[in-house]
Parts: structure tokens; C-alpha cells; sequence
């Protein structure tokens, strides 16, 4: 059983909305759909439920075919045996949590339907609400139920829109930690759509990053964070420090770069001709503030001169801004622990030295 | 007091709002959802009888139902009666001038029905019709009782439409509206005054039992 819930699509969309996706989902896997507004998120979604039709190519759940354009089949949301979670839940208002869990059992006897939505409202620790409208339930108790509603009925694929938008930081730490727990438990292939990086890096086993429809990366979320595939990745992910460079000399394990004027080296496997441009990235790992008592060392840390321009005290963090002395134009910019600024007494203006480390620099393929 | 004239206020009114249920569900779901180019037009059409002058309807209304006319003669061949000057032709006239007291409620209560909740009904495994029953129909109650309310109230009150197409024959076609005309004429007030009150006291109970709809819809939105 658990073998046949996989799902596999390639669409692609023939209406106004540009949508161009490809994707195989393992069963009990969960893949996040990452992406700014506009960039297709929920649109994907809805195609894989059926509530948008101006798609065209295929999905398949397991081996039921869900949409095949070429062969002309297109399965009803209804009889597509989905769960889906909606932003703003989408509960009935004029039935009670009870009713709203046993909706989707209504082939079920009356008993047998009744126990089932109990069992799965006890599951999402709501037991004692099951007569409650949803205007008398907070904000995470409804996400609740809305959950339980779509789990309810053992559905072949769970979507989840956005599921924690509409409630409070708190409770959406709560609710996230509860899907955590409760995801292991689901056997269908499951897909949840996030503008929210930390929430696809708690929550996922793949993180698919999506940009005007299509998809540009399809990545666990350590390797996505430590190799995003393309400075628009990089960007959409809030990475900064994106620069170019010429190649000036290549070895087995490293290339010389020139950026702009200042010699770097950056550790590598791949291979580069002499003379290429390369788009690379100075990670958050990668940068290393010197002590302003105590500046650079060897030429494989690639010691950068410059000027803080910007302190922001951001709680615990302090986003810095360091403009280099060779590319003024192109400030550093990363985070370093508050206590680090008081007990160096760092302030703006002052000169300084940041490390590159050549391990930890990123180049773009 | 006219009772058999109130009989057949009552009885127009009645079939009129009833008759009216079932269309006005069909057009105000279908205006409320649809994104056809042409909805506007059908709109303005079922729009039209608000503003038109009743005289103008209801010559309109002679003219399609006459035996010249293609549905007044069908419907002679098929009920060998006339339809101008019938209770038959009062209700059809009735039902149509009455559309956008029917519609109207019940196309906003669709249109409050969120997308997502219609959305979610149909990822729960339900159809249309299932859809519309368990979902659709208890949401929009209220539009439909404000619906029935209004044009009950407002068939009741019926007079241009009335005159123009059923005239005045009792026990057919003559109404309370159209007999406190008549009374007026004759200088009998006091039964027309009788009349105007029983109308009065109805149409002040129709518009309070709206205000309580609003009301309870008010309450219900989350």
C-alpha cells in the first residue's frame, strides 16, 4: 500500500498563470513549496487537487492517473481521495468541528464516521471542542481541525497552504512541532506550501524552491543552504554577498579569482579555464571578523581590508555591513553576536579585516 | 374588506415567492460564481423590472401573452385558454417583474460563500449536488427567506403590472391593491382605508422580519 502513494507530475500551464513543474514525491515524504508571493505556490497546489484546470501534461498517484493530457483524463478534485489544509482553513460554519471532521466520511456509516473523526480530533489534542463552531475556537485550534479533516479520510496526498499564516508566532511554533510529530504517522506523500524559510527547513525532507511558476531547485535543506544552485536561489533564499569574479589560475584543489582587483582563493573540485567569469558567494559560514586588535593572517583566509558601514542591533544579532577597501561598491554584509560588538568595542567607521574562508566560498555552476 | 380579493393577493404572492425560489438559486448562484463576459448583461435583463415604469412591463407582458404573440399562442394550443386577463398570466407577469427581488439577496448570499469553503467541500469527496446540499443550501438560508420576504411584500403591493395584464375581473385577477383602487374610485374610504391598513400592517412585518435576517446573518460570519 504504502508503495503505491507516491506521486509523480509534470505540468505545465496553458492559462494565464505561467506554471512549469516537475517533480516525483516519495510516499511519507514532505516536500515544501518555497517561494515569494506570486510565484505559483498555491497555483501548483491547486492543479495537483484539480481546482485548477488550465494545466496540461500529467500527475499520477501511484499508479491511478490523475491528469494525462495525451490521453485526455481528468479526475474530479472530489474523486481524487485528497487532504488539503487552506490558508484560512476553509472550516464549514454552520457545522461543528465534529461535523466538519466527518464531512469526508460520508460513505461511512453514521457510527463508524463518528468514531473516526473523534479518534482524530483526540489526535490533534482536541478532545472536549468536538461541539464547537469554528467561530468559537482560536486561531490553532481551527488549523486543528482543519488538519484532522483532511487527514480523516486517509487520503492518497496531503496539501497544506499555508497552514500556519493566520496564527500567532507562538502558536505556529506549536503547530509546527505537532505536524512534526504527527507527519511520521501519514502515509501519503505530502506538500506544503511556505513563503517562510524557517518553516521548509523544520518541516521538510526536499525543498522546492519556486520563482514565476517554475521550479529552480529541488533540494534537501542542507544542501539547498549550502549549495543553492543559482544567485536567484541564492537570492530568494535572502542570501546576500553575491559576487563576480575573473578565474586567474586553476590547481586539482583550488582556483585563484580575482574579484575585482583583490586575489582570492576558493577551494574547489570542479574545473574552470583560465580567463572564465564566475558568480560566486561568500556564505555566512565562510566570513570571519577579525579581532580590530589582532587582524589578518595567511593568504588562504583571503584577508579582505575595509570600513564597517552599517551596526544594527537586530536582538541577540548585529547585522554588519563592512565595505571593502578595494570595491567600496561592493559591501559584506552578515550577522555577528551582539556581545562580539560590545567587547570590541566595534563602531562605525572603523577599519577592519574579514576573512573569507576558501572551504566554505560557494561558486555558482 | 374584499376577502376574496385578499385570497388571490395572498395566493399571487404566495406562488410568486415560491415559484421564484428555484430560479432565483439557479440565476444568483450562477451570477455570483461565473465570470462569463455576458454575466453583466444578464444581470442588467433581471435588473430591468426595478426601474422600468410598470405600465411599460406590463404592456410588454400583453404583448408576449396575446395569441399573435409565439409563447401566447403556445400557450393557447397547449391549455386552450388565454393567457391576458387569467390568474396563470398574473403569475407568470408576477414572477418575472419580481426577479431582482429574488435574485438579489440570493446572489449576495452566494457571493459571501468564500472560494475556498466551495474549494474545500469538493476536496472533502463531495459532488455538485452533494456540495450544494451540505454545504451551499445551510449557508445561504438566510438569502433565501430574505428572498421569499421581499418578493411576497412586494407581489402583494403589485398594482401597474397587475392592471395592465389581469384587469380587474373578480375572483381572477382582481387583487387588494387593485380593489382599494377601485373603492377610491367609488368614494367608499372606508374600505379602502380597511384595505390600505391590512397591506400596511403586512409590508411593516415583511421589512421587520428582513432586519432580523440581516441580523442573524451578521452574527453567523466567523
Amino acid at each position: 500500500m504504502t508503495l503505491g502513494l507516491y506521486l509523480d507530475f509534470d505540468l505545465e500551464s496553458c492559462g494565464k498563470i505561467p506554471l512549469k513543474a516537475k517533480l516525483h514525491i516519495q510516499p511519507r515524504e514532505l516536500v515544501a513549496l518555497l517561494g515569494p508571493s506570486g510565484s505559483g505556490k498555491t497555483t501548483l497546489l491547486r492543479s495537483l487537487a484539480g481546482l485548477y484546470t488550465e494545466v496540461t501534461g500529467h500527475i499520477q498517484s501511484g499508479n491511478i492517473d490523475w491528469l494525462n493530457s495525451t490521453q485526455k483524463i481528468q479526475i474530479k478534485p472530489e474523486q481524487r481521495s485528497l487532504g488539503m489544509v487552506f490558508q484560512n482553513y476553509a472550516l464549514f460554519p454552520h457545522l461543528t468541528a465534529l461535523q466538519n471532521v466527518m464531512l469526508p466520511l460520508f460513505k461511512l456509516s453514521k457510527r463508524d464516521a463518528n468514531q473516526k473523526a473523534l479518534d482524530w480530533l483526540a489526535r490533534v489534542h482536541l478532545s472536549g471542542l468536538e461541539l464547537r463552531k469554528p467561530h468559537e475556537l482560536s486561531g490553532g485550534q481551527r488549523q486543528r481541525v482543519a488538519l484532522a479533516r483532511a487527514l480523516v479520510a486517509e487520503p492518497r496526498l496531503l496539501l497544506l497552504d499555508e497552514p500556519f499564516s493566520a496564527v500567532d508566532q507562538a502558536t505556529r511554533h506549536k503547530l509546527r512541532r505537532e505536524l512534526a510529530l504527527l507527519r511520521h504517522q501519514i502515509e501519503a506523500p505530502t506538500l506544503l506550501v511556505t513563503h517562510d524559510l524557517e518553516e521548509a527547513l523544520q518541516l521538510a525532507d526536499r525543498i522546492c524552491v519556486l520563482h514565476h511558476g517554475q521550479i529552480l531547485q529541488v533540494a534537501t535543506p542542507d544542501e539547498l543552504m549550502s549549495h543553492p544552485r543559482s544567485p536567484t536561489v541564492a537570492r530568494l533564499l535572502g542570501m546576500h554577498n553575491l559576487f563576480k569574479g575573473i578565474v586567474k589560475d586553476v590547481s586539482k584543489t583550488q582556483i585563484t579569482l580575482d574579484w575585482c582587483g583583490k586575489t582570492l582563493l576558493i577551494t574547489t573540485q570542479k574545473t574552470y579555464k583560465v580567463g572564465q567569469t564566475i558568480e560566486w558567494m561568500a556564505t555566512p559560514q565562510s566570513l570571519i571578523l577579525h579581532r580590530p586588535d589582532r587582524p589578518s593572517n595567511g593568504d588562504k583566509e583571503n584577508p579582505i581590508e575595509g570600513r564597517i558601514e552599517e551596526l544594527v542591533m537586530l536582538g541577540p544579532h548585529v547585522s554588519i555591513s563592512v565595505r571593502p577597501t578595494h570595491a567600496p561598491e561592493l559591501p559584506l554584509r552578515f550577522f555577528i553576536p551582539r556581545h562580539f560588538v560590545e567587547r570590541q568595542d566595534l563602531r562605525m567607521g572603523m577599519s577592519i579585516f574579514v576573512s573569507l574562508l576558501g572551504e566554505q566560498l560557494h561558486i555558482f555552476d | 374588506m374584499e376577502f376574496q380579493a385578499l385570497e388571490i393577493s395572498f395566493k399571487l404572492a404566495i406562488l410568486t415567492s415560491l415559484l421564484l425560489l428555484p430560479i432565483g438559486i439557479a440565476l444568483g448562484r450562477f451570477i455570483a460564481w461565473s465570470h462569463r463576459p455576458w454575466v453583466p448583461v444578464l444581470q442588467t435583463l433581471i435588473f430591468l423590472p426595478l426601474v422600468l415604469p410598470p405600465t411599460v412591463l406590463g404592456y410588454y407582458f400583453l404583448v408576449a401573452f396575446s395569441g399573435q404573440a409565439p409563447f401566447g399562442s403556445l400557450w393557447e394550443t397547449l391549455f386552450n385558454k388565454s393567457l391576458n386577463f387569467s390568474f396563470e398570466g398574473l403569475l407568470i407577469a408576477s414572477i418575472i417583474a419580481n426577479l431582482p427581488f429574488s435574485v438579489q439577496p440570493i446572489q449576495h448570499a452566494f457571493s459571501s460563500i468564500d472560494r475556498d469553503l466551495r474549494d474545500a467541500a469538493r476536496t472533502c469527496g463531495l459532488n455538485a449536488w452533494q456540495a450544494f446540499f451540505k454545504i451551499e443550501l445551510p449557508l445561504i438560508w438566510p438569502g433565501l427567506a430574505g428572498a421569499f420576504v421581499l418578493t411576497f411584500a412586494h407581489t402583494l403591493g403589485e398594482f401597474g403590472v397587475v392592471l395592465m395584464v389581469g384587469g380587474n375581473l373578480s375572483g381572477e385577477t382582481r387583487t387588494l391593491s387593485i380593489a382599494i383602487y377601485d373603492q377610491v374610485q367609488a368614494f367608499n374610504l372606508e374600505a379602502a382605508g380597511q384595505m390600505a391598513l391590512v397591506l400596511l400592517a403586512l409590508a411593516f412585518v415583511s421589512l421587520l422580519l428582513l432586519q432580523g435576517l440581516g441580523q442573524f446573518r451578521q452574527r453567523r460570519k466567523i
